[in-house]
């Protein structure tokens, strides 16, 4: 029985559960409501709770333990002399499972029949070509050892599965009949259920907690692996990145930083003026007419997906500045380049800066502008002496926000700045970032237990380290503004 | 009326210094300002009272054109400033902001130092020459701010720091800085305690040795001891003007009257 | 005031006439149209981007719209189809593509014999080029669907190759023909022959928005079908999810939650959540949904897990705004009749937010529509020609999503897929423009001012 369905049966026992409950605290109630504590619903509510929550707690809880209890017990089986030369645990790991998916696989299509699996052995049959047939390749022949232990992982498995459902139905049922011997027309339903309820709203809020714990423990986790296979030194201070198939690669961040801060300088070298003007337009010049067409038309920039702005990079931007700039000058011959990149993140922060400015802007109080114009000022010495100064910690938070969303972008430098990691100056050459080379890492074939793939999720960590702190600091910045003029 | 403003300013005699004729002001479809003419005399503190939205702050701000940054306030009619038409559309109203300044009723200093916030307008204007210049400008007005004893030291110090009685003698002096020629207040001691109002008021009475001041208030009390002249508005229109002391005894329209006795207002 | 000191007239130092303008004047004057002029060349540029970025991406795009076909007689050889003249149409359908390629070739010839097309150098079989690799294969489908049809002669619309296609759509001119290995000159003359004996027709293109996607070097038989599934998988998990948590979490947030620390961290979790970049949230669908709980490459039920996860801030942001718009004295008045606080939030607080909350879910589903980054960390960028079942079965499936598919065929090689690329914007656009419409629709119907 898959999960699935066990999900789907204990949601239905406690759907039953709730007409159940209501009709038979109605019933006991003698038809009566006034004579029940709570309204009848409520009591149905509790049934429901009862027989679902528990029940699929234990089966959210069950799924995620089960692979790292089975996989506990199989890998004790894999002796260090299966592991190859140039693989890992995990990898072994890793081929067990598929085999363990191909065999099941083969079984669901009668390739294979129940007595068949149990004889089943390496030496006698090709396992390789009988799981290609079910459409599971394997990169190597499959050992002796390792076929014992797909089997017992397959075995393992499939009897945890049902434990499972035998488990959570029985807990399911046992809340259900529990919950109805409960009700009495003065048991508190409503404040049980209330609780439950407060309970389940707690357990939504604490998503956000788990969500961040999740990303820093795959993050670390990840990281901590790649500084066992990989010099730490040399992927913080290294000056080259040169990863190999075959080992013995650079991994050093450091031109990949540099790609990163290039692009995003270039990009707010650009939208930050921009970005700017226009929210002092907007809000300081601009009639009412224009403001009903810019301001949308800015959002509408916004709301446009990166992938929209990568392409953009791609068929537009970058063939135009290799043509127009980068070959008549001499200086490059690349249609993706920082400037392609810088320039098109650039369009896609303006509103970002714009809207930010715009908030920080308006939060200045009308008074400054009325002091500042009774003295004879113009608009521009109003907006240049009075309006920016006082609204600058707000606009250096725009500013820093815009930044760690530059050195977070992907998809613009993915299609706009290049692969090659480089240290150059030159703005018309491609370069790569750091995120460029998460997605290069972690795409395509690669195993998993290499430095070249582990290093993607050090990338990560470092990008996360660096955009949150900018975040934090932007925030702190930002809300120490605004208390200034709450 | 046009009588050469330039020789009354030799002699204590009393000059027209600001003339409106026939002032209406509209915000979008309300009408705000009816048909108001008056005279502000120069070297004069002139007292705008009159009941809540009754149009007196309105029509304060028409004098220095600040209601210009709403756009949906119109303008009829003719102020003149020394003679010119302030709404002539020659005029600059940068230019006639410099002469004439105001004061709000909220203190509203800039988010700057205190020499910052006096040196704003001298800076704009192109008064002083040279830095040590800037000092003294900045020191005068400090002085006739009546805040220079409580500053001196902390000059540097954000403006926003001091208390609001300061900040709003900070105002003052900042508005004085630019060396207008009328100073308009609007309500400059509403948001004070008792004891900084008494010493807004006694400096008020002060700026009317060089300046023409105009000051609209809430208090019936304040513009009998601070003004010479006053005019009551009600409803958008000017009521009675007279001399203060006639005024307060010896009203000529009832409405007038009634305010003052409180029975409107 | 003992300080005010009588420092004298202090002369104005104002020009006299108000009417003339001193020369600072005019100067600060020019500063000031100055100031102006950047700020409005600032608009300009940045409406200049939006329109030079909308219009090269229609520009390219708009092609991918249509589609050359070519319509040829095809006699359903029974010589070729089914050799043993059987009619059975299991032997029928062990003929493989490669048996219907000459089937093409007879009707070129039979076409270039009745009606005098014909240019010179170009055999029966070479003329068969036009055609769309995927031609025969569409050919043996049709075969498939019914047997007997054998030794009929059908008129059958074909797909034109690539490179014809351009031709008619100025992609592929003689002169970049020349230098073409895969198209000649010669060929795209017939081309021109053929359309005007009424034989190739550029049409409206259906396959576009409903065929899979095809490979490398059939660029006109791909198709955003299995894109546009896989991203309406995704975004019915997002919703599914992401709705009844985000509105939890701002319940409790925002009406139940004490003032403590707990509750600091939950709130800094989730600004600090919004700023996070989206290929992090990859990388943690990668590490956790994939490798840890095993859940299946390329998967729309993972890729809408990792949209979860990012959606949640902006859902629960909007929200908390919406429910703390609702004024207390809606709580209170429901209080004072004896509601419990659950009851007074759910019967009438939630209800007054609801339009503000689904407001901010349609925005935050379209952000997550257009996401592409943490997609092609979880695999979704892989090669998926298969349409995946129908749900539930189907959120397992291996599916593509439409900004990766963008990706995908940016990275082909054949220049006719920038047009496909860009193509899938406009589609990709045009379902945001949809979904941001009926927001503001909805804002616009429901909003309520206190």
């Amino acid at each position: 029985m898959n999960a699935g369905l066990v999900i789907l049966a204990v949601i239905a026992l406690a759907t039953l559960g709730y007409f159940v409950g209501r009709a038979r605290a109605l019933a006991k109630a003698g038809g009566d409501i006034r004579g029940l504590h709570s309204l009848p619903n409520y009591y149905g509510q509790t049934v429901f709770l009862f027989t679902a929550v528990p029940a699929l707690l234990v089966c959210v809880g069950w799924l995620l333990l089960q692979p790292l209890y089975v996989e506990h017990r199989v890998s004790d089986m894999i002796t260090p002399a299966d592991i190859a030369e140039g693989s890992s645990q995990s990898l072994v790991m890793a081929d067990i499972r598929r085999i363990a998916t191909g065999l099941d696989t083969a079984v669901a299509r009668g390739a294979l029949t129940g007595a068949d699996l149990s004889s089943l052995s390496a030496d006698a049959t090709d396992v390789r070509a009988l799981l290609a047939g079910v459409g599971v390749a394997l990169a190597s022949e499959v050992k002796g050892s390792v076929l014992a232990a797909a089997k017992e992982y397959r075995a393992a498995t499939a009897t945890l599965k049902m434990a499972m459902s035998v488990v959570v139905i029985l807990i399911a049922l046992a809340g259900f009949v529990l919950s109805l011997r409960r009700l009495r027309p003065d048991f508190r339903a409503r404040n049980v259920s209330e609780t439950a309820i407060k309970a389940l709203l707690i357990l939504a809020s604490s998503v956000a907690i788990l969500t961040t714990v999740g990303i820093i423990f795959s993050l670390v986790f990840e990281t901590a692996n790649f500084f066992g296979l990989h010099s730490a030194a040399d992927f913080f201070f290294g000056l080259t990145w040169n990863p190999q198939f075959r080992g013995g690669s650079d991994l050093g961040i450091l031109p990949l930083l540099w790609g990163t801060l290039y692009v995003s300088f270039v990009a707010l070298l650009f939208a930050v003026p921009i970005g700017l003007l226009v929210a002092i337009y907007l809000s300081e010049y601009a009639s009412n007419r224009v403001r009903t067409i810019v301001k949308p038309a800015v959002e509408i920039l916004a709301g446009i997906p990166t992938i929209v702005y990568g392409l953009f990079a791609l068929i537009t931007v970058g063939p135009l500045l290799r043509d127009y700039f980068a070959q008549p000058l001499g200086l490059g011959t690349s249609s993706s380049s920082v400037l392609t990149a810088g320039l098109v993140m650039g369009v896609m922060l303006i509103p970002f800066v714009s809207s930010l400015s715009d908030d920080v802007i308006n939060a200045v109080p009308q008074s400054m502008r009325d002091g500042s114009y009774g003295l004879g000022a113009t608009q521009s010495e109003t907006v240049k002496q009075v309006i920016l100064p006082a609204a600058l910690p707000g606009i250096v938070g725009a500013i820093l926000l815009a930044a760690s969303r530059a050195i977070g972008e992907t998809m613009i430098v993915v299609m706009g700045a290049g692969a090659a990691a480089k240290l150059s100056l030159n703005p018309l050459e491609a370069m790569t970032t750091i995120t460029v080379k998460i997605v290069s890492q972690l795409t395509g074939d690669t195993e998993f237990a290499s430095p070249e793939t582990l290093v993607a999720f050090a990338l990560g960590l470092s990008l996360f380290v660096v955009t949150l702190g900018l975040n934090v600091l932007a925030l702190y910045i930002v809300r120490k503004y605004r208390e200034q003029y709450e | 009326m046009y009588d050469a403003p330039n020789l009354g300013a030799k002699v204590e005699q009393k000059t027209n210094k600001i003339e409106a004729n026939g002032v209406q002001v509209y915000y979008g479809d309300t009408h705000a300002i009816k048909d108001v003419s008056v005279a502000i005399e120069s070297n004069t503190v002139t007292a705008f009272i009159g009941p809540s939205g009754c149009g007196k702050s309105t029509f304060l701000r028409c004098l220095n054109r600040m209601n210009d940054t709403i756009d949906i306030c119109r303008i009829e009619g003719d102020i003149r400033l020394d003679g010119e038409d302030i709404y002539d559309k020659r005029v600059d109203p940068v230019q006639l902001r410099a002469k004439v300044g105001m004061v709000f009723q909220k203190p509203n200093p800039f988010p700057k130092s205190i020499y910052d916030n006096i040196a704003y307008g001298p800076r704009i204007h192109g008064l002083a020459k040279s830095k040590a210049d800037l000092d003294e400008i900045v020191e005068k007005s400090l002085r006739r701010g009546a805040i220079w004893n409580e500053v001196k030291d902390r000059l540097h110090e954000p403006g926003t720091g001091l208390s609001g009685g300061q900040q709003q003698r900070l105002c003052i002096a900042r508005a004085i800085a630019t060396e207008p020629e009328v100073l308009l207040m609007d309500e400059p001691c509403s948001a004070l305690d008792p004891i900084a109002t008494a010493q807004v008021e006694e400096l008020i009475d002060e700026l009317r040795a060089q300046y023409s001041v105009v000051i609209v208030t809430h208090s019936m009390q304040q513009a009998a001891r601070v003004s010479q002249k006053t005019a009551f508005f009600h409803l958008g229109h000017l009521v009675e003007y007279d001399n203060t002391s006639t005024i307060f005894t010896n009203p000529r329209d009832e409405r007038t009257e009634s305010y003052i006795t409180g029975r409107i207002g | 005031m003992t300080d005010a000191t009588s420092s004298g007239g202090a002369t104005p130092r104002h020009s006299s006439s108000l009417l003339t303008q001193d020369a600072r004047t005019l100067k600060r004057n020019a500063a000031e149209s100055r100031f102006r002029a950047y700020g409005l060349s600032a608009v300009v540029i940045a409406m200049l981007a939006l329109v030079f970025l909308l219009g090269s991406i229609l520009h390219n795009g708009s092609s991918a719209f249509r589609q050359t076909f070519i319509t040829l007689d095809v006699y359903l050889d029974p010589a070729k189809l089914d050799k043993k003249g059987t009619g059975n149409a299991e032997e029928i359908r062990k003929v493989t593509t490669f048996g219907y390629a000459p089937l093409i070739a007879a009707s070129f010839e039979k076409l270039f014999e009745e009606e005098g097309i014909g240019v010179e150098g170009i055999s029966a079989k070479k003329a068969g080029d036009l055609i769309s690799k995927e031609g025969a294969a569409d050919l043996r489908r049709f075969v498939h669907e019914d047997t007997t049809r054998v030794g009929e002669t059908v008129s059958f619309s074909f797909l034109a190759s690539g490179r014809i296609d351009g031709f008619f759509k100025g992609r592929v001119t003689m002169e970049s023909a020349e230098r073409d290995s895969n198209v000649s000159p010669a060929q795209l003359m017939l081309a021109e022959q053929l359309k005007e004996a009424g034989h190739l027709k550029t049409s409206w293109n259906w396959g576009f928005l409903t065929m899979a996607d095809a490979s490398e070097n059939r660029p006109e038989a791909a198709g955003l079908g299995v894109a546009i599934l896989g991203s309406f998988y995704m975004m019915i998990v997002v919703l599914v999810l992401s709705l009844p948590i985000g509105v939890a979490a701002s319940i409790y947030l925002e009406e139940f939650a004490p003032k403590n620390w707990i509750t600091d961290i939950i709130e800094v979790n989730i600004s600090n959540l919004a700023a996070v970049p989206s290929i992090v949230f990859g990388i943690l669908g990668l590490a956790i949904f994939i490798n840890f709980a095993g859940l299946p490459q390329s998967a729309p039920i993972v890729g809408g897990l990792v949209l979860t996860l990012m959606t949640l801030p902006t859902i629960i942001i909007a929200t908390r705004a919406s429910l703390k718009a609702v004024p207390p004295s809606i709580r209170d008045a429901a209080l004072g009749v004896g509601a419990s606080k659950m009851q007074a939030v759910f019967h009438h607080v939630l209800p007054l937010a609801a339009p503000g909350i689904l407001t901010g879910t349609i925005i935050g589903l379209a952000q997550a529509l257009g996401e592409t980054a943490p997609l092609l960390l979880i695999g979704m960028v892989a090669f998926v020609r298969e349409f995946p079942a129908a749900p539930p079965e189907g959120f397992f499936d291996p599916a593509s999503a439409l900004p990766v598919q963008v990706y995908n065929w940016t990275q082909r090689a054949d220049p006719a897929f920038v047009e496909r690329a860009s193509g899938a914007i406009i589609v990709l656009l045009v379902f945001l423009l949809i979904m941001n419409a009926i927001a503001i629709v909805l804002r616009r119907r429901f909003e309520r001012r206190w």
